[in-house]
């Protein structure tokens, strides 16, 4: 078969990594998609992933996270991407590709981004069952499947990506060799004294390290499987598995087939255009090329560079590749390796500056020219300077290099901040852009963190090493523009909600203003405060009400001129200003009789009536002259708040559970009557839900709840975290088959730690994947007491428990607070004549219109009126 | 030292072209919160007390929704002036010039208002 050429041009793509991804978005970004046909031969069976973060798939990263082809661009660019389709010959007279498939392209540009094969050293047996590579996702795949049935692993290589491969072997469960042929481990990015602090580091990490020693042969049992290796110092190493990792060669044979130019060690040989040597048709980029400078080069940063010079070549732009820097930075294993510029010292004349410490692990040198010029450095156990330092090489740093390396403490100065770096220092090596490029997102396009800055400038999204010099340069730079980016609550506090709580308590505060004058920003001390902590403090004070001593009434004294609207009138604020009332219907189970009482109360005032989403009775319209008589009839007939309004407990959903249901294996009816009873009028940071399911078919819906709790047959399970609404997400098993104090003496205690230590407004879910240490953490302090702050957390919530009263109940008996609920403080028997309604489904709804009245157009801005 | 000011006989009155219009007692006043008066008119207003005493007026009505809400959101101090916070939709206002801090388009009315 063959394709129909097009009337435009053709450019051909063989290679569809990662710099062959990048050569397609610069195509697209100078509109060569546009006016050119592009075909894109793809060997692996999905499209470009990123190489580089490979490993990251062992802690968890799937193949479509890894993705770094967006299906859209391909198909908005028209690009004709064969997945699975390798080019296999290539004819330069009659400028044609013919793939496996049998597909012929003809071309007028062919691009060459084939990459490397992993070298695999020619000795006996390599090609043995239970030999792998380590360069795709496939091979990854492969090894984990190995892996099953395996229980040591050896990696020939201790270079960059051998060390990667070995700490995925561990991470696997194996117990890993890493043999290497060199005196050192990484030794073309590290010096002797690197490497021997580096080994220190990898050894008590608990890998085997054989250095000096070659791999002569695979051993091989009677099914032909790996069962050792041996080595060139006569021993033998036990192994199921072996992972070659001994560098990589360029993948150059399609070019040598058609006689384009190769070098003598192999690499495309191109120009500094990175076209061909031996055909102006033909270009070579990625790890492919053999480049004008006589170097291949094995990272993607030169390969992304090459891309783009290839890409402006055919657009007849100027645009040349002249060579690059090799930095690198270790990855994986939690061992701090990094190397950058001329690391080995090769520049005439240089000096070295070095610290270590092998008692600690650290190496760190740095490489200076005559005149003060960095010139590259490698840093071991400690590479948070990385970013920095690598953005420094080439010119002379602000400060002394010495204070660069030594550790804090030891007489080492102030760190030297981003914000001393050139505007053209480069930031992310990988995408070659600079720390000018960077401000300019801050500055021009208002970005605000670090994944809008990579969205904007894409530095950070390929080896994410200098993430965190990002985050420092957006930091700096909003606060450079005025822009506060502290942590505090809010204008009136620079605490958190956490640090807040933390001085109340300790402090027993129990006065929001005696609060804000003495712990406030200097500037709000003696104000107003505002309506972000007011509500927040309020909420602090009446969840700790019993410890310190403060009323937890919540419209006592000073606290009534803290609650939202809605608290402050114990009801539901509509858009109209009418109010909606929800008693509480604990567990969702209701007698009749109450039923009764809803209906007949509803009916009598008129109110709009539904079933909610929490198994309850909403009741709407009400005017807030109203609510003191609704709730005098509630709580008549025995019903309390259901503190909808409240940033508290909610309700406590049920399923019918074991007394009725067939499966049910516990009464998760009474259970959840307990928790709900339990914890109403509970303040927390923002509102609490839970529920009970009678069995594990779920039906209460628990695991989407902040805590859910799971019947099982001998206990409970409880779940923690989860959430509906905007951003769902599934609780995690917290504790499993809990009897049933165990089981609200957890919860008991992980609704208080949560109280003490989330955000405003941050539910459960969010406060989970936030805190340091996450689930386990919240494991670790709830359940093993690892604070020893667990009798403290219960002690607080039974005085939460104790002190509990019905606030509806208290203000219909207080005159005072129901003088509050009047719409005219002048006319306290008139109604607010905004209120009303008109009929809609044998109920009503409010009157839109007669909100309307008064919203004027754009042109005309009269007091009191909207422009829209 | 403690103040004990003597509130009882105060009224909060409310400046109309030429009349004071008196709105209630000043003791019907929490700090930091607000009530809302009925006027002659029809018209609504939202009036306050801030933490020293200091009174303010400004139109009940919030021109965003439509609905007479104003006199329940929340006040606070925004670079040394006051401010009441939209219980509904959150916009704030300055509570001396009625100015919608959110959107300098809008503007509600803004009352002289003081306790004699
Ligand atoms: C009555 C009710 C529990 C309650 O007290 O609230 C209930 C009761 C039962 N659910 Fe349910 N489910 C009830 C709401 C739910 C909900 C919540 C919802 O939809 O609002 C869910 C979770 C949402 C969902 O559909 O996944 C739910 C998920 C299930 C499941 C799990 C379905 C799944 O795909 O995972 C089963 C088991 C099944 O499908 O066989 C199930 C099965 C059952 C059965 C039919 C089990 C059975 O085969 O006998 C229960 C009937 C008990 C009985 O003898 O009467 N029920 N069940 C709820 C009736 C709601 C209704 O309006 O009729
Ligand atoms: C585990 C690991 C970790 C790494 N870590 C880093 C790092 O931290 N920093 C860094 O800079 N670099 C790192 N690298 C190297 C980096 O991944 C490469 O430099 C980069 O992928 C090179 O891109 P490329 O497009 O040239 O080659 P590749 O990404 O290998 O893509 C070449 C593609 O061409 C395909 N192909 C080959 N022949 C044909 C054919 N005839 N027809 C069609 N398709 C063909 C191949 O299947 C392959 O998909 C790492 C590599 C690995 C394996
Ligand atoms: S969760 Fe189990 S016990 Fe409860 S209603 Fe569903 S099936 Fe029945
Ligand atoms: S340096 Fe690799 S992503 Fe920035």
């Amino acid at each position: 078969m063959t394709a129909t050429p097009g009337a435009s041009p053709t450019i051909v793509l063989v290679g569809h990594g990662m710099v062959g991804q990048r050569f397609l978005e610069a195509l697209a970004e100078r509109g060569l998609t546009a006016t050119h046909r592009v075909v894109v031969l793809c060997e692996e069976p999905r499209p470009a992933y990123d190489r580089v973060q490979l490993t990251s798939y062992f802690s968890g990263k799937t193949p479509e996270d890894l993705s770094m082809t967006d299906l859209e661009f391909i198909e908005d660019h028209g690009i004709e991407l064969h997945i699975g389709d390798p080019a296999e010959t290539v004819d330069r007279e009659a400028r044609r590709v013919t793939a496996r498939s049998g597909l012929t392209v003809d071309y007028d540009v062919l691009v060459l981004a084939t990459g490397s094969y992993p070298f695999v050293p020619p000795v006996p047996n390599k090609d043995a069952e239970g030999c792998f590579v380590y360069r795709t996702i496939e091979d990854l795949l492969a090894i984990e499947e190995y892996a099953k049935k395996a229980t040591t692993g050896a990696v020939v290589g201790g270079g960059l990506l051998g060390l990667e491969a070995a700490g995925a072997l561990k991470g696997l469960g194996l117990t890993s060799h890493i043999v290497e042929f060199a005196p050192r481990l990484m030794p073309v990015q590290v010096d002797e004294g690197g490497g021997a602090a580096l080994l220190r580091t990898i050894e008590d990490m608990g890998l085997s390290v054989h250095t000096g020693v070659g791999t002569q042969e695979i051993v091989v049992g009677e099914d032909g499987a790996v069962t050792g290796m041996k080595l060139s110092d006569g021993s033998e190493l036990a192994t199921d598995l072996v992972v070659f990792s001994a560098g990589v060669r360029p993948r150059d044979q399609l070019a040598r087939d058609c006689g384009l130019t190769v070098g003598e060690r192999g690499g495309i040989a191109v120009d500094e255009q990175c076209r061909t040597v031996a055909d102006p048709h033909v270009f070579a980029i990625g790890e492919c090329a053999l480049a004008a400078d006589g170097r291949v080069y094995g990272l993607v940063a030169p390969g992304y560079e090459q891309a783009e010079t290839a890409a402006a070549t055919i657009a007849a732009d100027e645009a040349s590749f002249t060579g690059a820097d090799l930095s690198t930075k270790l990855k994986l294993l939690g061992v701090d390796v990094a190397s950058f510029g001329d690391a080995h010292g090769a520049t005439e004349d240089c000096l070295d500056v070095v610290y270590s410490d092998s008692r600690a692990g650290l190496y760190k040198k740095l490489v200076i020219g005559r005149d003060g010029t960095l010139l590259g450095g490698i840093l071991v156990g400690d590479a948070e300077a990385y970013g920095t330092l690598k953005a420094f090489t080439g010119s002379v740093p602000p400060v002394a290099p010495e204070s660069l390396v030594l550790p804090a403490g030891a007489g080492a100065p102030a760190q030297l901040g981003p914000a001393a770096l050139p505007d053209d220092a480069i930031i992310c090596s990988c995408n070659n852009v600079r720390k000018g490029t960077i401000r300019g997102a801050v500055t021009e396009h208002n970005c605000t963190t670090v994944p809008e800055v990579k969205k904007c400038t894409k530095a950070g999204t390929t080896c994410g090493s200098c993430v965190k010099v990002l985050g420092q340069l957006i930091t700096a730079e909003l606060e450079a523009s005025g822009v506060e980016v502290d942590k505090g609550l809010c204008g009136c506090f620079s605490q958190t909600r956490e640090e807040l709580y933390e001085i109340v308590l300790a402090l027993r505060i129990t006065s929001y203003q005696d609060l804000l004058d003495r712990h406030g920003r200097e500037a709000a001390r003696g104000g107003d405060g505002c309506e972000v902590c007011k509500p927040t403090v309020g909420s602090i004070i009446a969840s700790l009400a019993p410890a310190i001593g403060a009323s937890n009434y919540v419209l006592d004294g000073e606290q009534a001129a803290l609650q939202d609207t809605n608290d402050h009138f114990l009801a539901n604020l509509q858009k109209n200003g009418s109010y909606s009332v929800v008693p509480r219907i604990p567990g969702g189970e209701i007698a009749p009789e109450k039923l009764i009482v809803i209906g007949e109360i509803a009916r009598d005032f008129g109110l709009y009536t539904k079933i909610t989403g929490g198994q309850r009775i909403d009741m709407f319209g009400a005017r807030v002259e109203q609510l003191p008589l609704i709730w005098a009839r509630l709580v008549d007939a025995g019903f309390e708040s259901g503190h909808a309004y409240g940033k508290s407990l909610r309700t406590v959903k049920s399923c019918v559970g074991q007394t009725w249901c067939r499966y049910g294996v516990q009464d998760s009816v009474r259970m959840a009557i307990d928790l709900e009873l339990r914890y109403r009028g509970l303040r927390s940071p923002h509102k609490l839900k839970s529920a009970v399911s009678g069995c594990q078919r779920e039906c209460a819906e628990a695991q989407s709840k902040d805590f859910g709790v799971i019947a099982t047959a001998s206990g409970w399970n409880l779940y923690v975290g989860g959430n509906g609404g905007a951003t769902p997400r599934h609780a995690d098993l917290l504790a499993q088959d809990l009897s049933d104090a165990e089981l609200i003496r957890l919860i008991d205690r992980f609704l208080m730690f949560y109280i003490r230590t989330a955000d405003r407004l941050e539910r459960t879910s969010v406060w989970l994947d936030r805190i340091p240490g996450g689930l386990d953490h919240v494991r670790d302090v709830v359940v093993h007491d690892s604070l020893g702050i667990c009798d403290e957390l219960e002690a607080l919530m039974a005085a939460h428990v104790s002190h509990y009263r019905d606030e509806w109940a208290e203000t219909i008996n207080d005159p005072e607070k129901l003088s509050r609920f009047v719409s005219f403080v002048n006319a306290p028997d008139t109604p607010d004549p905004v209120v009303a309604f008109v009929p809609e489904r044998d109920q009503i709804k409010p009157d839109l219109p007669l909100l309307n009245i008064g919203l004027r157009p754009a042109d005309d801005i009269l007091e009191g009126s909207v422009t829209r | 030292m403690t103040l004990a000011l003597e509130t009882t006989d105060l009224k909060v009155r409310l400046r109309l072209a030429e009349d004071w219009f008196t709105v209630c007692d000043l003791s019907a006043l929490i700090p930091g919160r607000g009530v809302a008066a009925l006027l002659p008119d029809g018209r609504q207003v939202a009036v306050f007390a801030d933490r020293t005493g200091r009174l303010y007026a400004i139109d009940n009505r919030d021109p965003f929704t439509g609905a007479a809400v104003l006199s329940r959101g929340l006040t606070g101090t925004h670079r040394g002036r006051p401010f009441v916070a939209s219980p509904l939709l959150k916009q704030r206002f300055d509570l001396e010039s009625g100015r919608c801090l959110d959107d300098e388009t809008v503007r509600v009315t803004a009352y002289e208002v003081k306790a004699a």
